[in-house]
This record gives C-alpha cells, sequence and structure tokens, in this order.
C-alpha cells in the first residue's frame, strides 16, 4: 500500500523535474545569440528527472526493507508487549493477526491478545508511512535541485544521462550473473551443513539411497546417503536414453531441412519444431506419464517380461528426448548452414553426390557446432525435473535395464524438499547437495559448449 | 549480333562444344545462345567486363548451376559428342570428367592428404592404402604443391597459404583424372607471386587437359591461354586464336575492351 503510494511519488516528482527543467532549458535556447546549447533541452529533463528518480528508488528499496522492523519495534514498546508470551511461533501470530486488523486485511482477531496491539500497529504504520513520504519528498527535492541547479547553456547534460544510462544497462546484465553467484553461494551453505552430517565420499561414491525423513537428524545413517542411483538415473535416462532419440533424429532433421527441404517446406517445418521447444514440459509430463508409459509396460508385458514398472527410465528418457529435438536440431541447422556455400560447391565439383558431401564435408565441418548443441541439450535434459517427476518413479535402482523404474537428481530433489522433514535434516539438506552436483555438471557441460562453439567461429570468420 | 568466330581455328577437335546455349536466372537471361567449340589440348580463355555471363557460363559445363533453383539452361552441350544435359545423364560422372577450380581457394577443413584423397575415395578410383598414397602424391606433384607439403600431409589443408590453398584445389581436381578442368578467376584472391605460380601450373597442365580458364585480367588470359572468348552482355562476342583476338581483334567492343575502353 504504502509502498504503491512512494513509487507513484517519485514518478510524479520526476515528471515535475522533467517538465521544470525542460522548461529551463527551453528558456536558455532564446536567450543564446546562436540558438544552440550544448545538449538538448529533453536531455537536460531526463537528466533533472533521473537525479530525482534513481535516488528516491534507493531509497524505497531500502526503506521497504528496513520499515516492517521499525514497526514493531515501536508496537513491542507499548505497555501490552509484557504480556506477549516468548516462544517465537506464538509471539509471531499474535503480532501478524494484530497487523493484518491493523491494515484492513483482516476483520477480527482470534487471539484476544492481539487486540491490545492492533491500535499500535495502526499507529505505527501510519507514523512511518508519513515519514516514508516525507523522506521521498526531502531526498527528490534535494536530488533534483542539485541537478537544476548544475543546468546551464553549456552543460554537458547528454553525456551524463547517457553515462547514467549505461550505468542502469550495465546493472540489468548484472542482475543475472548477480543472482547466479547468490544461488551457487546459497547453494554451497546448505550443501557445507549438509557434508557437516554426511560424509562426502559416502554421498557421492555410495550406492544405496534411502533417506529417512524421520529418524534421528543428530546421527544420520551415511550409508543411506549414496547418491550413485541418483547420478546413474539422470544419466541414463538424460544422456543417453534421451540422447540415442534425440541426437539422430535432431539431426537427420537439420540435414533434411538444410540440405534437401524446399524454401518453402523449410519455412514452415523450422518455426514449427521451433515452437516445440516453447510446450511447457509439464505437459510432455503428461503425455510421458500417460501414454508412453503404459504402452512401454504393456509391450515389455507382450515381451515376456514377468512384472514391469510403469514408471519405466524408458518412458521418461524417450519423451525427454523428443522435447530435446528441437535443441539439437536447431544448433544443427545454424552450424551445417553456416558450413560456406563454397565447401558445398567443392564438393559437389568433385562429383560427389548430395549425400557424399553431406556425410563427408557439411557435418564434419560443422561438427563442433552439432557437438555443442548436444552438451546444451544434455545439460537441459538432466536439468529437467517435470517429465521425470511424472513419469519416472522415485525409486533409486542401479539398474543398465530401461524397463526398470528409476528415479533422477531432480526428482529426488523435489521429493526431499516436499517431504515431512523438518528443514534442518539431513534428508531436506541433501536436496542442496544433489542441486549442487547438478548445478556444477550442467555449470561445466554449458562452459565446454561455450568454448566449443567459439572455436568453431574463429574456423570461418 | 552473331558471334564473330575467328575462321582459323579449323586445326582442333572440340572436346566440348556448345550450341545455342541460354541461360535463364527465373525470368532473367544471363546467357544468350552461345556456340562455342573448346579444343581438347589447348586453354582457352573467357574474358569480359564483370556480369557479362563468362562465369555462368562456365558453371554449366559440368552443370554446376544445377544447385541454384531458379537456373534453367536450353540448347545443347556436348563432351565428346554426348549432351551433357539429355536426360538420364550422371551428373555425379559428368563432375568427375570435367572438373572445377574456385575464385576463393575452398579447401576442405580436413587434412591435406584428405583434401587429395577425397575425389578418389568417392569415385573408387584407388585401391588400398599403397594406391592411394599414390594417387595423392601424383596429384600434388603435378600441382607443383609436393616438395612444400610432403613432410605435413596431416596439416589441415585450411592452414595453407592462399596461393597453395587455390593449388592444393587444383590438386584436388587433377586427383580424379579428369578430362577437362574449368577455373573460374582462380588467381582473383591471390597476391602476384602466387598467382604467378598457378599460371606456370596451367602451362604445365596445358595439352594433359582440356582447361578453361576465366579471367578478369586481360594480360593472364594472353599469358596463359591459347583460345580467347569475349564476352558481354551475356553474348559470346568474339572467338579466336588469343594472339588474334589481342591483337588483331575483329570487333569493335573486343577492341574497346581490351584496349581498356570500358569495363
Amino acid at each position: 500500500m504504502s509502498l504503491t503510494i512512494l513509487l507513484l511519488l517519485a514518478l510524479g516528482l520526476g515528471l515535475a523535474g522533467w517538465l521544470a527543467a525542460r522548461a529551463r532549458a527551453w528558456t536558455f535556447r532564446k536567450a543564446s545569440p546562436t540558438g544552440r546549447l550544448a545538449s538538448l533541452p529533453s536531455y537536460h529533463a531526463w537528466y533533472v528527472a533521473l537525479w530525482i528518480v534513481l535516488p528516491v528508488l534507493v531509497f524505497i528499496a531500502i526503506w521497504s526493507a528496513v520499515a516492517p522492523g521499525l514497526v514493531t519495534q515501536s508496537v513491542l514498546a507499548a505497555p501490552a508487549a509484557d504480556q506477549l508470551p516468548a516462544f517465537g511461533f506464538q509471539r509471531q501470530t499474535i503480532l501478524n493477526e494484530a497487523r493484518a486488523v491493523a491494515t484492513g486485511a483482516a476483520q477480527g482477531v482470534f487471539n484476544p491478545l492481539a487486540r491490545e496491539f492492533v491500535e499500535p500497529y495502526r499507529e505505527a504504520l501510519s507514523f512511518y508511512n508519513w515519514i516514508g513520504i516525507a523522506a521521498t519528498l526531502v531526498i527528490a527535492f534535494l536530488g533534483g535541485a542539485f541537478a537544476f541547479l548544475r543546468l546551464k547553456p553549456d552543460f554537458t547534460a547528454r553525456t551524463r544521462v547517457e553515462r547514467i544510462v549505461m550505468a542502469i544497462l550495465l546493472g540489468a546484465s548484472l542482475v543475472a550473473i548477480l543472482t547466479t553467484i547468490g544461488i551457487f553461494v546459497s547453494l554451497v551453505f546448505e550443501t557445507l551443513r549438509f557434508f557437516g552430517m554426511v560424509n562426502p565420499i559416502d554421498f557421492l561414491f555410495g550406492t544405496h539411497w534411502a533417506p529417512d525423513p524421520m529418524s534421528n537428524p543428530e546421527n544420520p545413517d551415511a550409508t543411506r546417503y549414496g547418491a550413485i542411483p541418483l547420478f546413474w538415473g539422470t544419466l541414463f535416462i538424460g544422456a543417453i536414453i534421451a540422447m540415442i532419440v534425440a541426437i539422430p533424429l535432431g539431426l537427420m532433421s537439420a540435414v533434411y531441412l538444410t540440405q534437401y527441404a524446399n524454401p518453402r517446406l523449410r519455412a514452415w517445418v523450422k518455426p514449427t519444431l521451433e515452437i516445440l521447444a516453447g510446450v511447457p514440459t509439464v505437459v510432455y509430463g503428461y503425455f510421458a506419464a500417460l501414454t508412453i508409459a503404459p504402452a512401454i509396460r504393456d509391450l515389455a508385458v507382450d515381451l515376456g517380461a514377468s512384472n514391469p514398472s510403469s514408471e519405466s527410465a524408458l518412458a521418461a528418457g524417450l519423451v525427454m528426448g523428443v522435447m530435446i529435438i528441437p535443441f539439437v536440431s536447431s544448433m544443427a541447422d545454424d552450424s551445417i548452414a553456416a558450413v560456406p556455400q563454397s565447401m558445398r560447391d567443392g564438393s559437389l565439383a568433385m562429383g560427389a553426390t548430395t549425400n557424399e558431401t553431406i556425410r563427408r564435408v557439411l557435418v564434419p565441418a560443422a561438427l563442433p557446432g552439432i557437438v555443442a548443441g548436444v552438451m546444451l541439450a544434455i545439460s537441459r535434459a538432466i536439468g529437467e525435473t517435470m517429465i521425470v517427476v511424472m513419469a519416472a518413479s522415485t525409486a533409486a535402482n542401479l539398474s543398465a535395464n530401461p524397463l526398470d523404474s528409476m528415479t533422477t537428481v531432480t526428482v529426488q530433489i523435489v521429493a526431499m524438499l516436499t517431504g515431512e522433514g523438518s528443514f534442518d535434516h539431513p534428508a531436506t539438506l541433501s536436496a542442496f547437495a544433489l542441486g549442487f552436483v547438478l548445478f556444477m555438471v550442467t555449470l561445466g557441460l554449458n562452459f565446454i559448449a561455450l568454448r566449443v562453439v567459439k572455436r568453431f567461429r574463429e574456423a570461418y570468420e | 549480333m552473331v558471334t564473330v568466330v575467328h575462321e582459323n581455328l579449323e586445326d582442333t577437335d572440340a572436346k566440348m562444344s556448345a550450341r545455342d546455349v541460354s541461360v535463364y536466372y527465373g525470368d532473367k537471361k544471363a546467357i544468350d545462345e552461345v556456340s562455342i567449340d573448346i579444343p581438347t589440348r589447348y586453354v582457352t580463355a573467357f574474358i569480359g567486363p564483370s556480369g557479362c555471363g563468362k562465369s555462368t557460363f562456365l558453371r554449366t559445363l559440368n552443370r554446376m548451376n544445377d544447385t541454384i533453383p531458379s537456373a534453367r539452361v536450353e540448347g545443347d552441350i556436348m563432351l565428346d559428342g554426348e549432351d551433357i544435359y539429355k536426360s538420364g545423364m550422371d551428373v555425379v560422372q559428368l563432375r568427375a570428367r570435367v572438373g572445377m577450380v574456385f575464385q576463393k581457394p575452398n579447401p576442405f577443413p580436413k587434412s591435406i592428404y584428405e583434401n587429395i584423397a577425397y575425389g578418389p575415395k568417392i569415385h573408387g578410383l584407388a585401391e588400398g592404402k599403397d594406391e592411394l598414397d599414390a594417387v595423392v602424391e601424383k596429384s600434388l606433384r603435378r600441382a607443383g604443391l609436393w616438395e612444400e607439403v610432403k613432410d605435413r600431409l596431416q596439416d589441415s589443408g585450411t592452414a595453407l597459404s592462399g596461393g597453395q590453398q587455390q593449388r592444393l584445389c587444383i590438386a584436388r581436381a587433377i586427383a580424379v583424372d579428369p578430362e577437362v578442368i574449368l577455373m573460374d578467376e582462380p588467381c582473383s584472391a591471390l597476391d602476384p607471386i602466387a598467382t604467378a605460380k598457378i599460371e606456370e601450373l596451367i602451362d604445365e597442365l596445358n595439352g594433359r587437359y582440356a582447361i578453361v580458364i576465366v579471367t578478369h585480367s586481360m594480360q593472364q588470359a594472353a599469358r596463359v591461354s591459347q583460345r580467347t572468348a569475349f564476352f558481354h552482355l551475356g553474348k559470346m562476342v568474339e572467338y579466336g586464336r588469343t594472339s588474334d583476338i589481342f591483337t588483331n581483334p575483329l570487333e569493335q567492343r573486343t577492341q574497346d575492351y581490351i584496349t581498356g575502353r570500358y569495363g
């Protein structure tokens, strides 16, 4: 509520500054004998507006983090605070109830004690609301005045505005990188906690996976945390079965589309394939769980398997392979198309057929790009969650039989985090260790893939 | 306007002959009724200003225009009396007999050895490693490249210098033992020294293969060829002995071009 007001206030003040600065710049322009300024009036306007809006936004960001704490503190200064229970959870519930009533989100309280706090809350909220608005106004005024007083006919507002815009763009690109680093750090932190309870050697090389979230968290049984069956299941489903489907089909479709298809067919087949990449994976998951898995079980029965699982690694892998086809095909398509026409001409002029040209010249020349595409596809496949959650099982089997049920790292992460174990139990924390391993593996694959693509680009430029 | 063909050419037997050949790109006529005999034992040069159709015509001689969907060829082109555009013609066999070297050196991103061995392998010309080695050596020797690369046959063909790459491409074309070699401005991407080497090589190959070379450079045509055809605006204007074309052209437009009045 108050946040919206502050944001609107910031924008309104920014607009006012913009208009004022532009009017000021126009007066310079009229006064100047040549009618020329160092920068156009609109740059003066943006300069002032940015000086108003940016400091205010920074303030709002800080204020919205600090203000709730200040409110709570002043509420706790109320006389009724002595009666609050000391235990954190109950205490918090009462305060939350009072706060909900004070802001109008709830009609009444269940806990009679909470009623005592409604009025202090209401007062504190409105007090700090006004403080926020006042501070916003002061900051906007200071920023605006500072910028406005610097406006002069020869003031280089344009270069300054462009520098600010550049900084904003830099910030935007840093957000993604900083987020990745943040994810990494939080993963490392939780992973270290887990490794404090379970020996990393047992985790990375053990072959038995059966964490018990109900066991005593003080003394976990390290032999139940062997993640090898999960790594194997992930590899078997994502990197083996899925790739056996995706690599040949993706490659063949790329070869057909670049070398044989007439332009009109290509014009609609290629976008259609790329749309496949946009289908939500949960939809593929339905398909795998409801159609493919039963079909494979029936087939296994027909082939004489005694007791086939309805949640086979094969079903998840096949559907995942189909999902990955567009990635492989699109990268392969691009890299085959990037092989210079002169290579193709050279081969055809030697009397090679189209087929020989593709097999012996185009595909080898495009191989780095194709390999990179496959690596990116693998890293996507092993990080894929929905299909395996729906179609693979949670039973950690170490088996080479694709008809067996298997589980993957991502399935176990979901299972562990949504299980009934408490948050500091090693069974729950194992999800972070699994996530960390997955993160490192996909990061490594992407890194290698990008290096390969880079070398491949240099080859023809 | 009719092509002027000099009358003192009766000493040659034709390896390839074109009769009333027209080439269209879509609706646009790029070549207009060209008739020419390509002699067996000589180097024939096609000269003319940019866009005159000389490269287009060259590419009809081994049907490389087939790779351009909108291109269409009318008229007859004979190789040893056989129509190469007849239905049922094996383009693969044709291109093995009529090889081609391109404007920009285009070695495959494979080793030098593999570049040469490519053609013999796909056409099954060599049995076993020894025979293939012999073909590779012979082709590289004929292209004058053997001494320079014999110690690094496994290096990538793309690592050679531009002139060496072009000689590698010529060696690659020779390796399938063609009867005709078409060269589409083979020196236009090379420096003068590399160009001189290629011209020397063309001289050495002359007589063993029928060679057709498209060139922008009139000096080059004068140096390496015995027959010259002048193309202008999709038509073949004049065809005769190179010495006659350069010293005593019969057509005013040829005269204008070789004296540098246009082009």
